[in-house]
């Protein structure tokens, strides 16, 4: 039994549910043959992988689908042994580079040199290259993204590459001018309500509109977030009711808890025990970046104007920082400990004001 | 095992036939346009009157200067030494031009061995069929300024001992970074950006040689989402006509393939902004973060409209200008999209509603 995510991904670009336009485009560019490299770009959940599978199957039939796990390995010039894991068709070959780290150089330059240098063995109605799919590109060091620059010149012949990023602000630009930049904006929170109750027909289930929206609205119009958390109420409470209560991660509850206890009291034993609050979050693998946006939503709502712009520049700043050290929980709590002192001084400027 | 070698046989006819076949398919295989339109002769480089008048003194047999061509980025600085090369040497093009640009190995090691040997060899002064031609060979070092120090600095003995034999071609985008020695043996171009009516005759020439069909103000819009770079102009064209084949050519679609942030989004960035809530504005910009555009896009277009706002005083706007700087750098380094534009959104709101 597979998750509702997976099952009801469509599968062909004409089962799409939303920006049918750039399905359609896509569909032509397939037609006409001269496959450029593509950089598919958008936030978390808004279906660019989806995407790139309809492509791909577009392109090669259903065959990409019969997908193998490989695990290569490479050696990098100071003999450092690096395994990676890729997922591959007869068509294409998918990794993700970022997978390591520090060396994803040498896995770009090698692994697409390896499978760009193989010409198609079956050529008849088939096309002349291969595609690979390099995931999370943004997330490439400096170094990758120069050696992938000129990989891609080189290997244009016998191979496509399909970019895959969240944003294109961390590509380098020499890449985004030799890519075609396609763009996959978040659905509406509309679109999400109106698949979510497509997917529960499908399942033979009856979902409450109300529901639906509200779950719609939760999913921070990250589809395959509002999948999963529909498929999650349903295993809670069945038969729905439009009151339900949706479950929150409980990460989220506990960052939300934390907030609230950096605002209720300022002073450094408080800070000593959100520190522990803090580490609890990252060993559980919550990414530094989510806690900063988090504790930042949080934070302002009990602030003024002018302190919430203040606030606003610390976490900017210090989230900033945190991309150059190594070490999270400096950051976060530098952030905390300036949010403190901040706040403290605004509410003795409150109280002498009353007085 | 007969019916072995006569299937073997058989599999063998059809794809022989089917590697002949994609041998042409390969060679009807589309040429990028940049590549296709560059300009043939030193003539039809367009607006850059200084080289092309001392190009054109050499081609009628006059002595050649080493060179540097300097300038932003699609100006035609690579093309017009192709095409100026392509003219002296004409079909021997092949085995008198060194080009070299940054996907090469460009060390120190490469300028020792290939460049120094390249140069070393004599040529003479007639081409194979007799007819004359210069005596010399031509190194062309594309994106000369991601050379590393070392690199140029090995090129500066070389440039002068070969100087009978071998003429240098240096291109760079920033002049500055070639080292002071290599800049006073070679005689400077400056590239100007190109001026607006030859951009656009340029790629309406494009468009009506390959057929196409475009709305009103397209050509207007390539011109403006490519800052004067007639290179990134023809890419995006091709890009367009891709995706529309057959179809007109939208103002739309260009923005949308150049990634550019539709004027509305700004527009009502900057509207949020002078409501001086903090909520409001955060909201905002999550929703624009979820439609995908890049920060970067997003601050650069920002920056034209604060400069042009006329409600600001020169102080706020140098201000917001600064912050635009910063974000951008944190941006660069890796620093998390939404944080820092609501960061610089939340100074220019308090810039909007709270200056005294």
């Amino acid at each position: 039994m597979s998750l509702w995510v997976d099952k009801h991904r469509p599968k062909e670009l004409g089962k799409l549910d939303y920006h049918l336009e750039q399905a359609g485009h896509l569909k032509k560019l397939v037609e006409c043959g001269d496959f450029p490299h593509l950089l598919v770009y958008g936030p978390p959940g808004a279906g660019k992988k989806t995407r790139i599978m309809c492509l791909l199957r577009e392109l090669y039939g259903p065959g990409v689908e019969r997908l193998r796990i490989e695990h290569q390995n490479f050696q990098t010039p100071s003999k450092k042994k690096l395994e990676i894991i890729t997922l591959a068709s007869n068509y294409h070959l998918e990794v993700n580079p970022s997978d390591v780290g520090f060396y994803d150089r040498v896995v770009v330059q090698e692994l697409i040199k390896t499978c760009a240098s193989t010409q198609q063995l079956d050529t008849t109605g088939q096309r002349h290259f291969k595609v690979v799919v390099l995931t999370e590109v943004d997330k490439l060091t400096k170094d990758a993204q120069h050696a992938l620059r000129r990989t891609m010149e080189k290997y244009m012949a016998t191979c496509r590459l399909v970019l895959c990023a969240n944003s294109t602000s961390k590509v380098i630009p020499a890449i985004r001018s030799r890519c075609l930049g396609l763009r996959v904006p978040a659905p509406t929170v509309e679109t999400i309500a109106q698949i979510l109750q497509c997917v529960c027909k499908k399942e033979g289930l009856s979902l409450p509109s109300e529901l639906a929206t509200r779950i719609a609205e939760k999913s921070n119009r990250n589809l395959r977030r509002a999948i999963l958390m529909c498929e999650a109420c349903k295993v809670h409470q069945y038969p729905f009711s439009s009151n339900q209560e949706i479950i929150t991660p409980d990460w989220e509850v506990f960052l939300q808890d934390t907030a609230s206890k950096v605002v209720e009291e300022q002073s450094p034993k408080r800070l000593l025990e959100v520190r522990e609050r803090i580490y609890e979050l990252l060993t559980h693998c919550i990414p530094p970046e989510v806690i900063f946006k988090g504790l930042l939503r949080e934070m302002v709502k009990f602030c003024d104007g002018e302190v919430k712009c203040e606030v606003t520049r610390l976490a900017a700043y210090h989230e900033h920082r945190l991309h150059l050290g190594s070490k999270a929980i400096y950051h976060i709590e530098a952030f905390i400990a300036s949010f403190m002192a901040l706040y403290k001084k605004f509410l003795e400027e409150n109280m002498s004001k009353m007085f | 095992m007969h019916a072995f070698l006569k299937t073997g046989k058989l599999a063998a006819g059809p794809s022989t036939s089917g590697t002949s076949k994609e041998k042409v398919d390969k060679k009807k295989a589309p040429i990028p346009w940049v590549e296709k339109y560059r300009p043939k002769t030193v003539d039809e480089v367009a607006y850059q009157d200084d080289v092309v008048a001392v190009l054109k003194k050499s081609l009628e047999g006059a002595d050649l200067p080493n060179l540097l061509f300097y300038g932003p980025p699609g100006t035609g600085k690579t093309s017009t030494i192709l095409a100026a090369t392509r003219q002296l040497f004409g079909d021997i093009f092949k085995q008198r031009v060194l080009e070299l640009n940054a996907s090469d190995e460009r060390g120190i090691q490469v300028v020792r061995e290939k460049v120094k040997g390249f140069a070393q060899t004599t040529v003479s002064a007639t081409r194979p069929d007799g007819k004359p031609c210069p005596p010399y060979k031509m190194i062309i070092l594309d994106e000369a300024d991601s050379m590393t120090r070392d690199a140029q600095a090995a090129l500066r003995r070389t440039m002068e001992k070969q100087s009978k034999t071998t003429r240098f071609c240096l291109i760079c985008n920033y002049v500055s970074r070639i080292i002071e020695p290599l800049t006073s043996r070679c005689a400077k171009f400056r590239f100007k950006p190109l001026a607006q009516d030859i951009l656009v005759k340029r790629l309406g020439y494009i468009c009506n040689e390959e057929g196409l069909q475009y709305e009103d103000g397209v050509l207007e819009a390539f011109i403006e989402t490519s800052d004067g770079d007639l290179r990134r102009a023809i890419t995006t064209l091709q890009s367009a006509a891709r995706l529309r084949s057959g179809e007109d050519i939208r103002q739309r679609d260009v923005y949308e393939i150049s990634g550019v942030v539709e004027d509305t989004w700004i527009e009502k960035l900057m509207e949020t902004c002078t409501t001086d809530s903090y909520e409001k504005l955060s909201d905002f910009i999550t929703s624009m973060m979820t439609e995908g555009y890049s920060a970067t896009q997003v601050l650069n277009q920002l920056q034209d409209k604060i400069v042009g706002l006329g409600s600001l005083t020169d102080l706020q706007k140098a201000t917001i200008c600064e912050r635009i700087a910063v974000c951008d750098h944190r941006l660069i380094e890796g620093g998390d999209e939404y944080l820092q534009v609501l960061d610089l959104s939340c100074l220019i709101m308090k810039e909007l509603c709270h200056s005294e």
